[in-house]
């Protein structure tokens, strides 16, 4: 067992640095992706307003929960420069139509389908949610969705509003 | 029902050599180091991050089971009903009625035709803490003769952001064996433990890997069951315990393409137990949608089994235990089934509700049961049918 | 009990830390999460073909279905 020890621990220590492509205080890496009303949308032309990204997909159960959360956030705060992204990995953007329709989704729908904008923010999570600021600075990440996050996305968006 | 005339004869001889009869001692001995590797994981992972495992969803069931096989008919519906209440518990309820007209080969050769009805109904929670799920259940099974209830605790935990679950369960049952003109005269005790391991190999397979011990103690023969020694039909004599061990092994994939997916699975179980038989069950399935409200299933199983020890078509000689049921004894069997399944669309859609046809062929050949009709080893077909309507909400 | 202790403390590291990293990204499941991908779909319809299996033939277990007993022969 000893003899395993020296380098059991370097393992501990080189596992203890994970590299985030997207830490906090870092600029949000800057993406087009093509809307569900056809035209294309870039981030960085967001700069200026607040920006919440949201990953999400069809076969993903908390995103769906998720979504009604979402729209009553974008309707409170879009007054006050604030927009919402939908980011979609589905396969097929058809099937991300579909449910974009069912859910009533009212922000923006991107389609990611070749995942390299997923790729590019290294989620580790499903659904995955980033606050951007005006400077276009990730200030906050939230992994998953869990009953009860929503009061701290609208708490943190009106915090970034008043920036 | 069964004629049983003269009782058993006096023990002889002593329990073949070398055969030692477990209890659920060793069993729970298996599980106990099973609850000390599972907790060390746990509680080594309670700092990790992991992906959030899920309430099973809504659902109401309706289902309409028939088999029909070797002489023994059985048919009835059975229901399921399934409510998440705050995103944390999921309670479920089952309902199952089994209308049994048994005519079988057993009983047409020593005994008469006859029916009965079995009904069964469960209740179960499933509690989402964290990310584990706790699932409990409560089973009562009740016939004229027999009475067996059954409580389930099983936990499952998402690990290494959600690509390994693992699990581990537990089961006990007791039931109270009984006798028609006799009423209940015996008991006998279950005990089950569970543990798996599922794994995502790629976008595309999943494989995973289940053990399970199951541990009886009681009466675990049939009373109306006559075996057979020097040619004259007696009372079978079964042991009071059992011990055994199951391996399965699966993997699933989707080999198909964007449109229309195709998933193959294939399984294979080895199983063996304190009474000396061993079987080996392998299944081949596939699953595919046609379009967007069509979805078939095919699936091919074979399954095997050698004689338990002390079974005997015709017991040359006397031992301590005798049996003649032939679920005991060398036999194979060969399955296949088909399903198809069909999403409503319109206004039923919104609660994805779903209409499913399955059919099973089964082939049952038995090497050492002889059919007393005709003096052939025995061998019948069985005719499974399922179908099932299904809405979430 | 060393060696517990031992295996507890660099667990999370090797499992948390993400020595072995997961090489399925959360946005690649899409098709692991379709209902075909299950090994038991139906539950009242794998409980009954399960049922079978158990009363008719001599093996029981490892087969993911937890179930009650009966006197069924």
């Amino acid at each position: 067992m000893k003899r395993f020890l020296v380098p059991l621990l370097v393992l501990l220590f080189a596992a203890g640095n994970v590299f985030a492509a997207v830490a906090p205080q870092s600029p949000a890496p800057d993406f087009t992706l093509k809307s569900l009303e056809g035209k294309n949308l870039r981030l960085a032309e967001q700069r200026g307003n607040v920006v919440l990204v949201n990953f999400w997909a069809s076969w993903c159960g908390p995103c769906k929960v998720e979504m009604p959360h979402l729209n009553k956030l974008y309707d409170k705060y879009r007054a006050a420069g604030f927009t919402m992204l939908g980011v979609n990995v589905d396969e097929d953007p058809r099937t991300a139509i579909g449910a974009a329709g069912k859910l009533a989704v009212r922000f923006p729908v991107l389609f990611d389908a070749d995942k390299l904008v997923s790729k590019l923010y290294d989620l580790q999570s499903m659904p995955a949610t980033v606050l951007i600021d005006r400077d276009g600075r990730v200030r906050y990440l939230h992994r998953g969705y869990r009953e009860g996050m929503e009061e701290a996305y609208d708490k943190q968006i009106r915090e970034l509003v008043k920036e | 029902m069964g004629v049983i005339d003269s009782p058993p004869k006096r023990l002889r001889r002593s329990p073949p050599g070398g055969q030692r009869w477990r209890t659920g001692g060793a069993g729970s001995a298996a599980f106990a180091w099973l609850l000390r590797v599972f907790g060390t994981l746990l509680a080594s992972l309670g700092i990790a991050p992991a992906q959030a495992a899920v309430l099973p969803d809504d659902r109401a069931e309706a289902l309409l089971h028939v088999y029909d096989g070797g002489g023994v008919r059985a048919a009835g519906p059975a229901f399921l009903v399934r409510k998440s209440l705050a995103d944390r518990v999921a309670l479920s309820a089952q309902y199952y009625v089994d209308a049994v007209s048994n005519a079988s080969i057993d009983v047409v050769t020593t005994a008469s035709p006859f029916k009965e009805t079995r009904t069964a109904f469960g209740l179960g929670a499933d509690y989402l803490v964290r990310d584990a799920l706790l699932s409990f259940s409560m089973d009562s099974s009740k016939e004229p003769d027999y009475q067996a209830d059954t409580f389930n605790l099983n936990v499952s935990q998402d690990v290494f952001a959600g690509m390994t679950t693992l699990s581990i369960g537990f089961g006990r049952g007791r039931d109270d064996v009984g006798k028609k003109d006799i009423g209940m005269f015996d008991h006998a005790t279950h005990w089950q433990y569970r543990t798996g391991v599922t794994q995502i190999l790629s976008p595309r397979w999943l494989a995973s890997a289940n053990f399970e011990v199951v541990s009886d103690d009681g009466y675990l023969g049939n009373p109306y069951r006559a075996a057979q020694e020097f040619g004259a039909f007696v009372p079978e004599r079964v042991p009071r315990t059992r011990s055994s061990r199951a391996v399965k092994l699966r993997a699933i994939g989707d080999i198909g393409e964007a449109g229309n997916r195709l998933a193959v699975r294939g399984e294979f179980r080895h199983y063996w137990d304190t009474w000396d038989i061993k079987a080996e069950t392998l299944e081949f399935g596939a699953s595919r949608y046609f379009g967007s409200q069509w979805l078939a299933d095919a699936s091919l199983r074979y399954y095997t089994q050698s004689k338990a020890l002390f079974y005997s078509d015709n017991a040359p000689q006397q031992n301590l235990y005798v049996t003649r049921n032939r679920q005991l004894g060398q036999f194979n069997s060969i399955g296949l089934n088909l399903k198809t399944t069909y999403t409503f669309g319109g206004a039923a859609a919104k609660y994805g509700t779903k209409l499913s046809g399955g059919y099973e062929f089964k082939k049952f050949s038995f090497k050492d049961f002889t059919d007393l009709r005709t003096g052939q080893p025995y061998s019948h077909n069985a005719h499974v049918l399922q179908v099932y309507v299904s809405a979430t909400y | 009990m060393m060696k517990r202790l031992l295996l507890s403390a660099l667990l999370p590291a090797l499992l948390g830390g993400c020595a072995i990293e997961p090489w399925v990204k959360p946005f690649e499941r899409e098709r692991l999460a379709d209902p075909i991908m299950q090994f038991q779909r139906d539950a009242l319809s794998e409980r009954h073909r399960e049922h079978i299996h158990v009363v008719r033939e001599g093996a029981r277990g490892a087969t993911g279905v937890q179930g009650g007993g009966c006197g069924c022969n």
